[in-house]
């Protein structure tokens, strides 16, 4: 009973800081109020945001492509010269297209593969996966929000620890090879395996995620009308006829942009997987985004211009993805 | 206290009030009524600062106030939603304008106990707006006026939220008030019977113009025009359209196709068209054989309303409403003779306008 | 195939139930364990000694060979369980083996060495959680720094991301000025700008403001959001403009509409956009990896990240650390799961 008391002191502190913090600006606010009048006001609202976009993300763009058309290695563009569309064509040539190892830039190209066969394979399932899940969850029962909470905690872990949590499961000695030994089967070294690694790299990335989509399926579901399928039941509409011509167009709109989000997500796969497999064994689990980074930050010679080059052509993917979205965000807003 | 003229809005190229002129004097009560959509709720926040005023002059005490921010023009505004601020208590929706004005606390608490009591609100100071009733929130959203101590009091359809018997009491409750406050009120509404109970006088707007400003037996009994004789009354009046067929000495007959010729008071062109109106009310029936008296009506009888100290009986071709007092004998189908007084039948014009009547 | 038929079609308010509703359940429990397991496991492991991490086959609790003072020996000796022979069910403690026979002594009485085949013992174990792997990590590691440092920059750049994103949508949404079209188209644009792509410009950026290895140069970039943007103002589209009058009309300053009013009214969007900036800033990873590269100003997961490289033999401090850094999330999480979970939903929805 004496616990509301601090929390409501706490609360009225900070409503205090707050209001404290806010009255601070209404000096100069009013001022510019009796400058700028009717609407014009609003230009001060918008402007600390629009300015952090400018520096962070519109300037950013147009020196994205001043790197992209430069050479060297020199941070600051005036000290680059200029190359024309030499890194494009450095990125792009290849002796045969179905084969990275024949092309200049052999890691862009494993990582545009790799990165295309992630993106089919991780959205594909985890989208299927989260579905089946939203439609498991959605059932009444005890426990639903016990579930929901499960298959929802990933999502908020970091990247770094969702992989080393894995490495650790994974290793040589670890908890999976050890069952797999109690079972009488061979053990592995998953990580350390092409093919297992890749496998892998898409396991843990669809464990981290499907959490978010599945709880964006569920909204979903739960805002399909009850009414509907008790219209179905009196019309005695069989179970697959009625997920086929009831649930799915209905859940269709959230099914869309969790395709289209999970797409743009996919494209640009990083963290978990560099954390678990570095990239390797090899080239097999080096992605686009992975190749950016290298070639900008991690390599003896940083080249600027090459990882810039290569942002704008992942920049083209996920501007096509991006505008697919909206698209399919606008009947619905 | 309150003067406009030639006030005119413009929304890009879209022009929503033109030429609107007229004063307020201290104290009076004035309501806006017009079809929904005339322009009522863009004139009152014209006035209270809302809305720039983007052709005319308004002047508040005398000093032009077109370009005196809403706040500075020390009006009050109830709203038709009412606006209360929903995280807010009862009182602190009250207190919030005058914290905004560093009024000093002790008169804000003396302002809003005032007020409070005043409007029965004391025992709900301490309830959020979603705890209350409809006519409770009402109260606040005028409590909340009254406490800034308004020049002019302004409301936009403060009742078209309500059920209709709560709407009557609220009635009673803003005609005391304005009693007990001798402050000038303007009021928007688009309900004639409110229009005609509160007003001191009425200003009639339609498609964002005036169409005649005056007191409320004024309007309904010298309309200016077809337009406000139409608006005013209930049950509406009746008109009849037809052709000028002579006019003089202040008398006019009017040729009704299916009717014959009605007489009217008034001057107008032979031939041009006009049409007549009659209230309701002022039908009379004829009793069978009483005939040859003026302006006689034959109709068959399309509808009986019969409401006990009233009946509404509507004839057929021609269409005509008409009250009669008490109870009548008179029924479905049947072919009654009605007549419609000269001295109570208005003449309008082909342009709707009414003809002065000596 | 019928099965997953039965469970795709499911639908809530049923009353009678079938064997759908065990498939379900069974599908669910399985992914409890798929989720959870793995967290368990690293929650147990975390507690085991360097030792104890590598048996194998692994143990679940933290088992370890128990050791014994023995008077008259230096340290600790293995405690070893006999198994056969005529001293069977003693335990006793190995001073050291020789081929196939070890040397015992009876702790009680150690005067007397015993020889005992190898193959007739056994280690004794017992349950023994390492606290040493997390005082360790904050006495020899930087732990608290690392900590702090996330703690400073998510709660910074929440707040931060609130307040200005929250004011461009109240303009957005509230006010009519020339320009403000163009202004939200502009925002949506930058929907298709992920930090991915402007991860070179930006360091360029970052140096030159001088914010390389500061924390702020970790805040700045991502604290303007388009999404944030777009989720309030479709909120504050919601607050009927009459409010904004009406404060208006009590004298009112738009500043104070715009903290007294607003703001509050928006609460349920900002505790949106407060929860997903929070999650991002927690774990962001490839920015900070890029813009700091002094540890002393590493976040959480760099640091961790840089351990995995350092400490890749030393698991223990490894799982200990990583546990470290998912506890304040789980934690919170276990607080607020409804609230996070209910948020996360009515955003993706709109
Ligand atoms: N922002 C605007 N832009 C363009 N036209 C507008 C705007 N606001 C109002 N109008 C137009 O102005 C006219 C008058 O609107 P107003 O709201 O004043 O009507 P009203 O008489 O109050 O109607 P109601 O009885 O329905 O409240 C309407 O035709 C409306 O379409
Ligand atoms: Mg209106």
């Amino acid at each position: 009973m004496t616990a509301p008391a601090p929390g409501q002191a706490l609360r009225r502190a900070l409503g205090a800081a707050f209001g404290g913090a806010m009255n601070l600006l209404e000096a100069p606010m009013r001022l510019a109020q009796a400058k700028l009048r009717g609407g014009r006001i609003g230009w001060v609202f918008v402007v600390p945001n629009l300015s952090v976009f400018g520096l962070f993300t519109f300037l950013p763009i147009l020196i994205d492509l001043v790197y992209a058309a430069t050479g060297g290695n020199q941070l600051f563009p005036a000290q680059r010269p200029y190359v024309g569309t030499a890194n494009f064509r450095a990125l792009l040539a290849c002796r045969n297209y179905l084969d990275p190892n024949t092309c200049t830039r052999d890691l862009f190209w494993h990582g545009v593969y790799n990165t295309a066969e992630f993106v089919v394979l991780q959205v594909g399932f985890m989208v299927g996966l989260s579905l089946v899940t939203a439609l498991a969850l959605n059932r009444p029962g005890r426990g639903r929000g016990f579930f929901r909470a499960v298959f929802f905690y990933p999502v908020l872990l970091s990247p770094v620890v969702v992989a080393l949590i894995w490495k650790w499961v994974l290793q040589r000695y670890g908890v999976l090879n050890a069952l797999l030994s109690a079972l009488g089967l061979a053990p592995h070294d998953w990580l350390l395996n092409a093919t297992t690694a890749f496998f892998w790299s898409v396991f843990v990335s669809i464990w981290a995620h499907m959490g978010f989509y599945t709880l964006i399926l569920l909204a979903g579901l739960q805002a399909i009308p009850r009414d509907v399928y008790e219209a179905a039941a009196m019309d005695a509409t069989p179970p697959w006829r009625r997920f086929r011509r009831i649930t799915l167009p209905l859940l269709m709109p959230s099914l869309l942009v969790v395709l289209v989000l999970a797409l743009i997500r996919a494209v640009q796969i990083f963290d978990e997987v560099y954390v678990l497999t570095g990239g390797g064994p090899g080239t097999s689990t080096t992605f686009l985004v992975q190749f950016i980074y290298q070639t900008g930050f991690a390599q003896q010679v940083r080249e600027y211009g090459m990882a810039a080059a290569a942002s704008l052509l992942l920049a083209g993917v996920l501007m096509a993805l991006t505008v697919l979205q909206l698209r399919l965000a606008r009947p619905k807003s | 206290m309150l003067r406009l003229l030639d006030v005119g809005k413009t929304y890009g190229t879209v022009s929503v009030m033109r030429d609107v002129s007229f004063d307020v004097a201290a104290g009076e009560f004035i309501v806006f009524v017009g079809p929904s959509g005339c322009g009522k709720s863009t004139l009152l926040r014209m006035i209270c600062g809302l809305e720039t005023v983007t052709a005319g002059r308004i002047e508040i005490d005398g000093k032009l106030a077109n370009d005196i921010p809403a706040a500075s023009r020390g009006l009050a505004l109830v709203f038709q939603s009412y606006a209360l601020y929903p995280h807010m208590t009862v009182r602190q929706n009250m207190a919030f304008g005058l914290e905004n004005l560093r009024t000093p606390k002790p008169e804000i608490e003396r302002r809003v106990a005032e007020a409070a009591r005043m409007l029965r609100l004391e025992n709900l100071l301490a309830r959020r707006p979603t705890q209350l009733s409809g006519g409770q929130r009402q109260r606040v959203a005028i409590g909340r006026a009254i406490v800034r101590e308004p020049r002019i009091f302004l409301f936009d359809e403060p009742l078209s939220n309500l059920d209709a018997e709560l709407r009557v009491e609220m009635r009673a409750e803003l005609a005391q008030l304005h009693r007990r406050l001798a402050t000038t009120m303007i009021y928007v509404t688009h309900d004639q019977v409110e229009a005609m109970t509160m007003a001191d006088r009425i200003v009639v707007l339609r498609a964002g113009a005036v169409e005649q400003v005056g007191a409320p037996l004024e309007l309904y009994n010298r309309p200016a025009n077809r337009f406000v004789a139409g608006f005013i009354g209930s049950p509406r009046m009746n008109f009849l359209d037809g052709h000028v067929t002579a006019s003089e000495a202040g008398w006019t007959t009017v040729e009704i196709a299916g009717v014959g010729p009605i007489r009217a008071r008034g001057t107008l062109r032979t031939g041009t068209q006009a049409s007549l109106g009659i209230r309701p009310e002022h039908v009379a029936t004829v009793p069978a054989g009483a005939e040859g008296t003026v302006n006689l009506v034959r109709g068959q009888v399309a509808s009986i309303e019969q409401l006990g100290s009233a009946s509404f009986v509507r004839l057929a071709d021609p269409a005509l409403n008409l009250q009669i007092p008490g109870q009548t004998d008179v029924r479905f189908g049947d072919e009654i003779v009605v007549s419609l007084p000269p001295e109570h039948v208005h003449l309008f014009d082909d342009q709707g306008a009414a003809q002065p009547r000596p | 195939m019928s099965g997953l038929v039965g469970m795709l079609t499911a639908r809530r308010g049923r009353l009678a139930r079938d064997w759908t509703d065990w498939a379900s359940l069974a599908y669910l429990l399985l992914g409890v364990l798929v989720m959870f397991l793995p967290v368990l496991w690293l929650f147990a492991s975390s507690l085991k000694s360097d030792q104890a991490l590598n048996a194998f086959p692994p143990t679940f609790l933290p088992w370890e060979p128990a050791q014994v003072a023995v008077p008259g020996q230096p340290g600790h000796l293995p405690l070893m369980q006999v198994t056969a022979g005529p001293l069977a069910g003693r335990r006793l403690a190995e001073l050291r083996h020789i081929g196939l026979m070890a040397q015992m002594l009876d702790p009680a009485r150690p005067g007397r060495v015993l020889p005992i085949p190898v193959r007739d013992l056994r280690p004794v174990l017992r349950l023994h959680a390492s606290w040493s792997n997390f005082t360790d990590l904050v006495r020899r590691f930087n732990f608290f720094g690392y900590f702090w440092n996330s703690v400073l920059i998510t709660t910074l750049a929440t707040l931060i991301t609130l307040l200005i994103n929250s004011m461009a949508a109240f303009a957005l949404s509230k006010y009519r000025f020339a320009g403000r079209d163009a202004v939200f188209a502009l925002m949506l644009a930058t929907l298709m700008v992920p930090p991915t792509i402007v991860l070179v410009p930006n360091f360029l950026i970052a140096a030159r403001l001088d914010l390389v290895n500061s924390i702020w140069g970790v805040i700045w970039p991502g604290v303007a959001t388009p999404t944030g943007v777009f989720l309030l103002r479709q909120y504050m589209l919601t607050i009927p403009d009459d409010l904004i009058e009406a404060a208006r009309m009590d004298n009112a300053s738009e500043w104070r509409i715009y903290w007294r009013i607003v703001l509050p009214l928006s609460a349920p969007a900002l505790a949106v956009l407060a929860i997903f900036s929070v999650m991002w800033r927690w774990n962001d990873f490839l920015w900070p990896m890029v813009v700091l590269n002094r540890s002393s100003v590493f976040t959480l997961p760099l640091a961790l990240f840089s351990f995995q490289g350092d400490l890749q033999t030393q698991w223990h401090y490894l799982l200990a650390m990583t546990v470290l850094t998912l506890l304040p999330v789980t934690v919170i999480f276990l607080f607020l799961q409804r609230s996070i979970t209910q948020g996360i939903a009515s955003a993706g929805v709109k």
